[in-house]
């Protein structure tokens, strides 16, 4: 579903993002991307969106070349995609529902089944309830299920989400990772790059581990504990904050 | 179909609730279009009725042949042979000098002056219609008919009317060039407005197009708002000059009667009204393009 062919990003800073990087997400795999802050999570995960461009390597999605791809073939690809953006980037000029609403907009659904489908993605979050509240009233959690229900309304096959818990308590976070979990019985391929140990260690699934911008590991089998957390920086955890690596 | 047309009924509708978001602004930038556009318009409008007039009064370029006072009937005689038989003239028409006072008398009202001067001191003429009507035709046979023996003037009747001709061309080239330059500043105007839209609505342009906006979604909303105000400030246009033109009535009639004319203001027609409305959405919709274009390449790079 996703393919990473020997992919580099330099930023025209001159700051090497990713070097080398390659790796394959099979069709309904979920994954989850680690390393510290500056490791490269983030552009890996645009390079998917084609948000950013690769400067050498290719990247396939859907055995599409996306790091090929014109400017007006964007759209198309993104519709395709589900992310869950870092800062949220949600919209709060309008309430919850049409947070939601606007993806459906954009690919031109009629009212009646975009309504329908934007509850459905609501309830599947738990945010039915506050459909006509402005997003700025909600809560970080409430905020991080809302970027998900927008995500997700479209009923993308692949999602993307960048530090869905970052700023979440540990009982948040595994909200958050359940629905996530249901995304993935039903078939969706997702990717999320996390830094948050306590979702790595209760959540048994595979995780490709980044630091300076190269492939540390990819494991198709859970990681211990020990493992992750010399690969990632875990300042939420107090468990490890004691072996942060220097 | 019909469900595409209600998405763009209703974009349509956010665009025109945008105008009016803020009130006060939105209305100045409705009036600076509709006094941009009503200047070029409103002279336009005089021009054309200059130029009618000018039309109406002068008609077809004639030569006013008067006989001397002492012509003797055989003289005359001779000399209407010698019009009627002149390859360059189309027709002559003799107008006696009694039919000529009676005229005088009924077209400018001056009968009392008349029937104070005792003897009609009006000479027999010719009135000459040529053939060929430029300019330089007309004053060689001018020249020519003032040479024969029993005339004692030859005067070219529409000389004032070129004069005039050439006076509207230069107004009319004139108004062209305001036309033109106020049309940029309205697009400037509406480029403008419509940066400082997008600069509020930011956020919706990179998530929309992050989560899959064509640019043709993003820009849609602007270039109706563009359009729509370009339409409100047309039709601002439009009232500017007809209310003026009310104002401009009263006082033009009271000037007319004492000329003795029947001259009123034409009103903009049917065709002239759209198209300028036509323009005003054509130049809102031009500088909302141009706008969000400029965006949408520097978000590219």
């Amino acid at each position: 579903m996703i393919t990473f062919n020997q992919v580099s990003k330099r930023y025209s800073s001159g700051f090497e993002a990713l070097k080398q990087v390659s790796f394959e997400l099979e069709k309904g795999e979920m994954a989850f991307l680690t390393g510290h802050s500056g490791a490269g999570k983030s552009t890996l995960l645009k390079l998917i969106a084609a948000i950013e461009r690769p400067n050498s390597g290719s990247v396939l999605v859907n055995n599409q070349n996306v790091s090929a791809l014109k400017r007006a073939a964007l759209p198309y690809l993104r519709r395709n995609l589900g992310i869950i953006f870092q800062d949220h980037k949600l919209l709060f000029d309008r309430n919850v529902f049409d947070n939601v609403l606007l993806p459906l907009q954009i690919c031109g659904f009629d009212h009646r089944e975009s309504s329908k489908r934007v509850r459905a993605a609501l309830d599947k979050v738990g945010l039915l309830k506050r459909e006509k509240t402005n997003p700025i009233a909600l809560s970080g959690g409430e905020q991080q299920r809302l970027c998900i229900a927008r995500a997700i309304v479209n009923r993308p096959s692949i999602l993307l989400a960048d530090e869905p818990t970052g700023n979440l308590d540990a009982e948040y976070a595994q909200e958050i990772m359940n629905i996530f979990k249901s995304f993935h019985q039903v078939g969706v391929t997702l990717l999320i790059s996390t830094h948050d140990a306590g979702v790595l260690r209760d959540n048994q699934i595979r995780v490709i581990a980044l630091k300076q911008g190269e492939i540390q590991t990819s494991t198709a089998t859970p990681i211990s504990d020990e493992q992750h957390v010399e690969q990632t920086c875990l300042p939420t955890h107090p468990a490890t904050e004691e072996n942060e690596p220097a | 179909m019909m469900h595409a047309l209600a998405q763009k009924f209703s974009t349509l509708l956010i665009a025109f609730r945008r105008i009016f978001a803020s009130p006060v602004a939105g209305i100045l930038n409705i009036l600076v279009i509709g006094i941009a556009l009503s200047l070029p318009t409103g002279m336009y409008l005089l021009l054309q009725n200059a130029q009618g007039l000018v039309a109406q009064i002068s008609g077809a370029p004639q030569i006013s042949l008067f006989l001397a006072m002492d012509t003797t009937q055989e003289e005359a005689g001779k000399l209407r042979k010698q019009l009627g038989q002149h390859n360059r003239i189309a027709n002559a028409e003799f107008i006696s000098r009694g039919l000529a006072l009676e005229k005088l008398k009924e077209s400018t009202g001056l009968e009392d002056v008349i029937a104070g001067l005792g003897n009609n001191p009006l000479p027999d003429a010719y009135i000459i219609t040529p053939k060929q009507t430029d300019a330089k035709s007309l004053e060689d046979l001018r020249n020519e008919l003032q040479r024969l023996p029993a005339v004692e003037h030859a005067q070219l009747d529409s000389a004032w009317a070129y004069k005039m001709e050439a006076l509207l061309e230069f107004a009319r080239i004139a108004v062209l060039i305001l036309a033109s330059l106020l049309s940029l500043g309205l697009i400037a105007i509406t480029f403008n407005t419509i940066r400082l839209q997008i600069l509020t609505q930011d956020d919706e342009i990179q998530v929309s197009g992050l989560i899959g906006a064509t640019d043709a979604f993003i820009r849609r909303p602007f270039l109706y708002f563009g359009a729509m105000q370009g339409l409100i400030g047309g039709i601002a246009a439009w009232l500017i000059i007809a209310i003026s033109l009310l104002f401009l009535k009263a006082p033009l009639a009271t000037l007319s009667q004492l000329y003795a004319s029947n001259f009123t203001l034409h009103p903009l027609s049917m065709a002239d009204s759209f198209s300028l409305l036509l323009f005003s959405v054509y130049l809102g919709w031009l500088g909302a393009w141009l706008s969000v274009g400029r965006h949408l390449s520097r978000m590219a790079h």
